[in-house]
This record gives C-alpha cells, sequence and structure tokens, in this order.
C-alpha cells in the first residue's frame, strides 16, 4: 500500500517538471514533435531506475553519517555525506556510459532510438535531482527507491509528452511574434502546471 | 595601438553580451532547471545566484587552466569532476555560515552541478580561451542567470506576500482596503508563466531574436 502511495504521488503531485523544474533544459529542447518526446522520455525512465537504487546503496553503506559501521564498529562516526555529490554524478556518468555500451551492443533498434539521447541524459537535472531527493527522504528500503525512481520517471515522461503534443497543434495556432517558440513554450509549462496541481492534496 | 582596442572590445563584449543579448535563460535557455524553484523569495534568489556565479566563474578558470592536457574522449568526466568540486565547496560554505538558507535551498545547490549554464560555458568558451578570459566570462554569464532570477523573485515576492527580503512593503491600509496577496504568485507555475512574459518583453524590444 505504502508503495502505491509513493508511486501515484511521485508521478503526480511531486511531478519532477511541475513541482520541482527539474530536467528543464531538455524538456524545452526536445518537445518539438512526439517522437523523439517519447525517445527521450523512456530513456529517462530507463537511466532513472538504473542509477537510484545504486546510489541509495551508496548512500546506505557508504555516504551517510555512521554508514560504514559495518566495516567495524570504529568507522562509525565517519561521516562522507559531503562527498555525496561527486559520488552521485560520477554513478550516473559511468553508469549512462555503461548502458550506452550495453544497449548498443544487444539491442541496435533500441540504440538508434534512443542513442543520441543517453549522452545529454548525464547532465539531465531530472536523474541527479532524483539522487538528492532520495538522500533527503530517506527510503527505508532499495525497493521503495525504486518505486521512488519509477515514478517520477514516469512523471517526467507524461509530462514531456504532453507537451510535445501541444507544441505539435501550436504549430498551426496565431502566437504573437515575439512570443513565438520560446516564450510560449513556458507560458504552456505554467498553465500545465496549474492543472497538475489539482493532485496536491490527495492522500492515499 | 589598435590590437589593443580590438582587446578591449572583445573584453567588453564578454562582460556584457551574457547579461541583455546574449543572456543564458532567455536567449540561450540554458540553466532554467534548477533556477526557478528557489524564486519565491528575494533571498533564496540572490543566494542561488551569486553560488551559481561563483561555481560557472570558477570551475571555467579551472578547466581553461587544464584545457591542454584534458584528452578530447574524457573531457566531459573531468569537467563534471571539477564543477562538483566546486558545488561542494559552496554547498560547504553555506552550510557553514548561512544554515538556514542552504536547507531552504535544499537539492538546488547540488543541482548546480548539471545547471547547463555551467557545462555550456566551458564547452564553449572556456575549453578555448585563455583562464583569465574565461573567469570573466563565466562570472558575467552566472550575473546574466542571477538577475533574471532576481527579477522572478522580486515580482512574485511582492505580489505573492506582499514583502522583499521578509520586510512587509505594502502597507496595512492597503489591505485594509479589500487588496490580498495573489497566493497563485507562490506557486511553482507562476515562476515560468512569468519568464514566458519576460521572454515576450525582450523578444519585443529584439526583434532578431524572435523564432519563425
Amino acid at each position: 500500500m505504502e508503495y502505491i502511495s509513493l508511486f501515484v504521488k511521485s508521478i503526480f503531485v511531486d511531478n519532477m517538471i511541475f513541482a520541482y523544474f527539474l530536467g528543464m533544459c531538455s524538456y524545452l529542447a526536445v518537445s518539438k514533435n512526439v517522437k523523439t518526446a517519447t525517445g527521450l522520455g523512456v530513456a529517462v525512465i530507463f537511466v532513472l531506475l538504473v542509477t537510484l537504487p545504486i546510489n541509495y546503496l551508496l548512500n546506505k553503506y557508504l555516504l551517510q553519517p555512521g554508514a560504514l559501521a559495518w566495516i567495524n564498529e570504529s568507522y562509525a562516526d565517519v561521516d562522507l555525506s559531503f562527498l555525496s555529490y561527486i559520488v552521485f554524478i560520477a554513478v550516473i556518468a559511468a553508469i549512462v556510459q555503461i548502458v550506452e555500451m550495453v544497449v548498443e551492443k544487444f539491442s541496435p533498434a533500441l540504440y538508434s532510438s534512443l542513442g543520441i539521447f543517453l549522452p545529454l541524459i548525464a547532465v539531465n537535472c531530472a536523474i541527479l535531482g532524483g539522487s538528492l531527493f532520495m538522500q533527503e527522504k530517506e527510503f527505508i528500503n532499495v525497493g521503495e527507491s525504486a518505486v521512488y525512481a519509477l515514478g517520477s520517471g514516469l512523471g517526467w515522461f507524461l509530462a514531456i509528452v504532453a507537451l510535445a503534443a501541444i507544441r505539435e497543434k501550436m504549430a498551426y495556432s496565431h502566437v504573437p511574434k515575439a512570443l513565438k517558440g520560446l516564450g510560449i513554450s513556458f507560458i504552456t509549462v505554467g498553465l500545465m502546471g496549474i492543472a497538475f496541481m489539482t493532485f496536491m492534496g490527495i492522500t492515499l | 595601438m589598435w590590437r589593443n582596442q580590438a582587446m578591449s572590445e572583445n573584453l567588453k563584449n564578454v562582460l556584457l553580451k551574457p547579461i541583455f543579448k546574449g543572456n543564458p535563460i532567455s536567449v540561450l535557455v540554458l540553466g532554467i532547471c534548477s533556477s526557478l524553484a528557489v524564486t519565491v523569495q528575494l533571498k533564496g534568489a540572490l543566494v542561488m545566484a551569486l553560488s551559481v556565479t561563483i561555481v560557472t566563474g570558477l570551475s571555467s578558470f579551472v578547466v581553461s587552466l587544464m584545457r591542454k592536457s584534458i584528452p578530447n574522449r574524457v573531457r566531459i568526466i573531468v569537467q563534471l569532476v571539477v564543477v562538483a568540486m566546486m558545488v561542494i565547496l559552496v554547498d560547504q560554505v553555506l552550510k557553514a555560515y548561512a544554515y538556514s538558507v542552504s536547507k531552504s535551498l535544499s537539492v538546488y545547490i547540488g543541482l548546480i552541478i548539471t545547471n547547463c549554464i555551467v557545462m555550456g560555458r566551458i564547452e564553449a568558451f572556456a575549453l578555448g580561451n585563455k583562464p583569465g578570459l574565461s573567469l570573466l566570462d563565466g562570472l558575467a554569464n552566472g550575473f546574466g542567470y542571477g538577475l533574471i532570477l532576481v527579477v522572478v523573485a522580486i515580482v512574485r515576492e511582492i505580489l505573492g506576500s506582499g514583502s522583499i527580503f521578509g520586510f512587509q512593503i505594502i502597507p496595512q491600509a492597503v489591505y485594509n482596503a479589500g487588496y490580498m496577496n495573489n497566493g497563485l504568485m507562490i506557486l511553482p507555475p507562476f515562476a515560468l508563466i512569468l519568464l514566458g512574459c519576460i521572454i515576450w518583453i525582450q523578444r519585443s524590444i529584439q526583434k532578431d531574436l524572435q523564432e519563425e
């Protein structure tokens, strides 16, 4: 039950885009048509789902204050949490690289559809943001962090596909010249965010 | 003599372009990721602007120092490590001297690492220019970025809570006459709508930026 609640919450209420503005750069840059948007969305879900549980374990057994106690009692007061940024970003960059190589080897079709997006993802704020929120939320086990990863990835996916669909339609409408392109996209995202706020306050 | 002039022209360009004509947020669309969530109040926005300016300047400087010895294939990782190191420094300083602000900015300080503006300036400028110039370029871009943050934050704080830096500036008499704070301004979506409006204004003035 808690898993379902966490899942729904991370998709709709704590949506990465509308509530926290994470991954905005690639969100605006790659949402010009639905097909590429879907590709990037899937890649984000995938990478989040791989990196978040790994970073969770690293946080739990390496970085947290007192995390090193499993090696030896005398390490119990070591606090490495100031290293977490550098560890998380290194893990993300390395995993994106590995995922890229594995996908290229075993599924060339998937690679050709995801390929160009994978390197972009290493610097997508949504991925590092997921890990940092995971650290802040203090999940009790790996399962929770994986559910959170899947939920927030799906939320990001939904948001980018929806925006891409709206922008495809918007090509036919008369937007003031100075507002065309970037300006109107921002306002659209804002309005979508207001729509998503109806989910606020839902408790499961 | 004219060479000196060309150099000062170049320097002026580096310093002034990011502030309006090539503003990293409204023109280049870099670094919106983590920026807007901190604009509910001016204080957070200022600290964020300052942190990004320092990180962008210093990492551009360091990468520019090493630009001849970084192998091209692993440069992204090297850059990420440099940037992460700078962000850790900023984070630790904030935690030591401004703990409450650092708590309220929560994950967004850490997210400066993946802020596109930092990597963007390193890739586009620091890898091909001298350290001093790269430092200035990074600082100027951070400043241009901070400017937008501060403008958005001022509007949101005045309309949303009637205050600046937490001091009430809309007098009580106005509230008694029936004026109310606009609660919508505090909500995240309004940061985006305001930014849309800023871009609208800028592009009305600067017609060459308009998209077809």
